[in-house]
């Protein structure tokens, strides 16, 4: 789902230690500079492979620990159509998880470490899911405004300078799209319903149009860490720049919905040709990135409780492949 | 006791099917983030997808051969508990992977011998629900076969747990071949299958894979039985329906 730019951090760049390093460092960036695409076998400094590594771990673990608020309503869904859509949609993002776990590891982690680091609080995955999912309708406005949210990362990471990541967010943007489709018409069905629905509908999109907004991290003043990043196309728009693109999108859908957005100082701007917006609670954001969002404890502490009580199946699962693996032998 | 219509015996058969694929499909979706890997969540959600994929179609075609304007959505969402008419092996609580996996090999085994008969089912829409379902659950046969080998087959500490999954739940297979009013009905028809009839390889399937999983397969002893015929269920299957008829009963009549 979630290519989140909002939970990076520095990037720390080491001089050049020779002057072959620092050839490599010039035809490293020349290819970037030429969009020629940076594959796994290929020289690449440590810190680009770093920052990297961080993104893509931080973009898996936040597919899958977004499993946890849509998996919340599964078993309530309202209709047996909404039920097995629900159901595809959460599996599509364990497929994504899975799929960026395995391109993290073309940069030579594993994803048993990926995973160390997130239940141990040192892998971050994306802030919005530390928010709950309280009503059905936050199935819908999960797809729309999270998932869309997503979406205008992505398009943007998909363009990125490591192959194996942009190729990843090239397919995943296609499935993504489809549920930003999915929960828009689940919203719009809201909308059309009884009182009860339409207020159900106003009522989550209140509580999730701030923290989609977040998904972009810090105004660009700032967000120091940008500059390296772009240059190496690791990331290809600035933080505000894709909250612009994502609010301008967004705020006319909210208007077919019939819904408003909490934000009084939502209104077109003539003369700029985009939507000027309020001031992001940055307090909040800060709170929830450091563990005090209303669902942080409760997300790590499910993803580590299913995998302690799975810890006996993984085992058995491995001491019988080593006992074919003998028979084989033998 | 009059006889039950054809009619009405074809309503009650389809949705008794669909029954078991909502209920045992429901329980799988509870693994959403709660299984040892994400392989096999996904495999997990990938079974629940088909099994309530069956059941939409039995309850559609309920729904039509009952020609009261009733959708799926009235089978799932509008029922109480006593209406349903799923084996019990389908409800039971998800246990532990090993009490998961071992009720989906004895359900899938089940389902591979039943849909293979139902795809011959003189009924041309049961016979297509029938075929098209037997893929499906031949792969879940797969999966569930392939984990209980690993479990049974692993270190100790899986052997004894699956060991002990296989004869909790031993005893809610024996309804698996008991026949319902309606299905002896249809019988006579070619449309119904005859489930008493599948047992002997049911049993061979089962002992086949618990050999090679180094298990023991336990002696049949009481059956645990009252959902299929009668909808009298466990005490879980009370929260199973409240859990998922929420919606529709807080909010009646909405579109969704």
């Amino acid at each position: 789902m979630y290519g989140d730019t909002s939970i990076q951090k520095p990037i720390e760049i080491a001089e050049p230690t020779s002057e072959e390093q620092a050839r490599l460092e010039e035809i490293f960036q020349q290819k970037i500079d030429d969009n020629i695409k940076i594959e796994p076998q290929e020289w690449m400094p440590d810190a680009y492979r770093k920052t990297l590594v961080r993104q893509m771990s931080q973009h898996a673990h936040s597919e899958v620990i977004g499993m946890q608020p849509e998996g919340n309503w599964l078993s309530r869904a309202p209709s047996l159509r909404r039920k097995v859509i629900l159901l595809a949609k959460i599996q599509d993002e364990g497929g994504h998880g899975l799929y960026i776990y395995s391109a993290a590891e073309t940069l030579g982690t594993t994803r048993a470490k990926m995973i160390e680091q997130l239940q141990t609080g040192k892998a971050k995955y994306s802030s919005i899911f530390n928010y709950p999912a309280l009503s059905w309708a936050d199935m819908g406005t999960i797809g729309w405004l999270v998932d869309g949210a997503a979406i205008t990362n992505q398009v943007a990471l998909s363009r990125g300078s490591y192959g194996p990541y942009s190729r990843a967010m090239i397919r995943i943007c296609k499935e993504e799209s489809f549920h930003q489709r999915q929960g828009y018409e689940l919203l719009l069905t809201l909308s059309r319903g009884s009182d009860e629905q339409k207020e159900m509908l106003q009522e989550s999109v209140n509580r999730f149009w701030w923290p989609s907004l977040m998904m972009f991290g810090p105004n660009d003043a700032d967000s120091p860490h940008s500059a390296q990043s772009m240059k190496w196309k690791i990331k290809k728009k600035s933080n505000d720049q894709l909250r612009q693109e994502f609010i301008d999108a967004t705020v006319p859908q909210a208007e077919f919905l019939g819904i408003t957005l909490p934000d009084p100082d939502l209104k077109w701007n003539e003369e700029r040709g985009h939507y000027d917006y309020g001031q992001i609670d940055w307090e909040e954001f800060g709170n929830v990135i450091n563990g005090n969002g209303p669902c942080n404890k409760q997300r790590v502490a499910a993803h580590l409780k299913a995998h302690e009580e799975g810890a006996w199946v993984r085992e058995a699962a491995g001491a019988y492949a080593e006992k074919q693996q003998k028979k084989q032998v033998a | 006791m009059t006889e039950l219509s054809k009619q009405d015996a074809l309503v009650h058969y389809a949705a008794q099917i669909g029954d078991n694929g909502l209920i045992i499909g429901h329980r799988m979706a509870e693994w959403c983030f709660r299984a040892p890997s994400i392989e096999m969540e996904m495999a997990l959600m990938n079974c629940a997808l088909d099994m309530i994929g069956q059941s939409r179609e039995l309850y559609s075609y309920a729904a039509e051969a009952e020609g009261a304007g009733k959708t799926e959505d009235d089978f799932a969402y509008r029922r109480d508990e006593k209406d349903f008419r799923n084996n019990l092996l389908t409800e039971v609580p998800n246990g532990d992977w090993g009490d998961t996996i071992v009720r989906l090999f004895f359900m899938s085994a089940y389902n591979k011998l039943f849909y293979a008969a139902l795809a011959g089912s003189s009924d041309s829409q049961l016979a297509a629900i029938g075929a098209k379902s037997l893929k499906e659950v031949t792969y879940h046969l797969r999966f569930s076969s392939e984990w209980l080998i690993r479990l049974g087959d692993g270190t100790e500490e899986s052997h004894e747990r699956a060991q002990k999954s296989v004869d909790s739940l031993w005893t809610y297979t024996g309804e698996l071949f008991t026949m319902t009013d309606a299905e002896n009905r249809l019988l006579k028809d070619g449309i119904s299958v005859d489930v008493a009839a599948l047992k002997a390889d049911w049993n061979e399937i089962i002992e086949q894979v618990l050999k090679q999983a180094t298990l023991t397969v336990p002696a049949d002893g009481w059956a645990q039985t009252g959902g299929k015929a009668e909808g009298i269920h466990t005490e879980y299957f009370g929260y199973i329906i409240a859990d998922m008829q929420y919606m529709q009963r807080r909010y009646p009549g909405c579109e969704w």
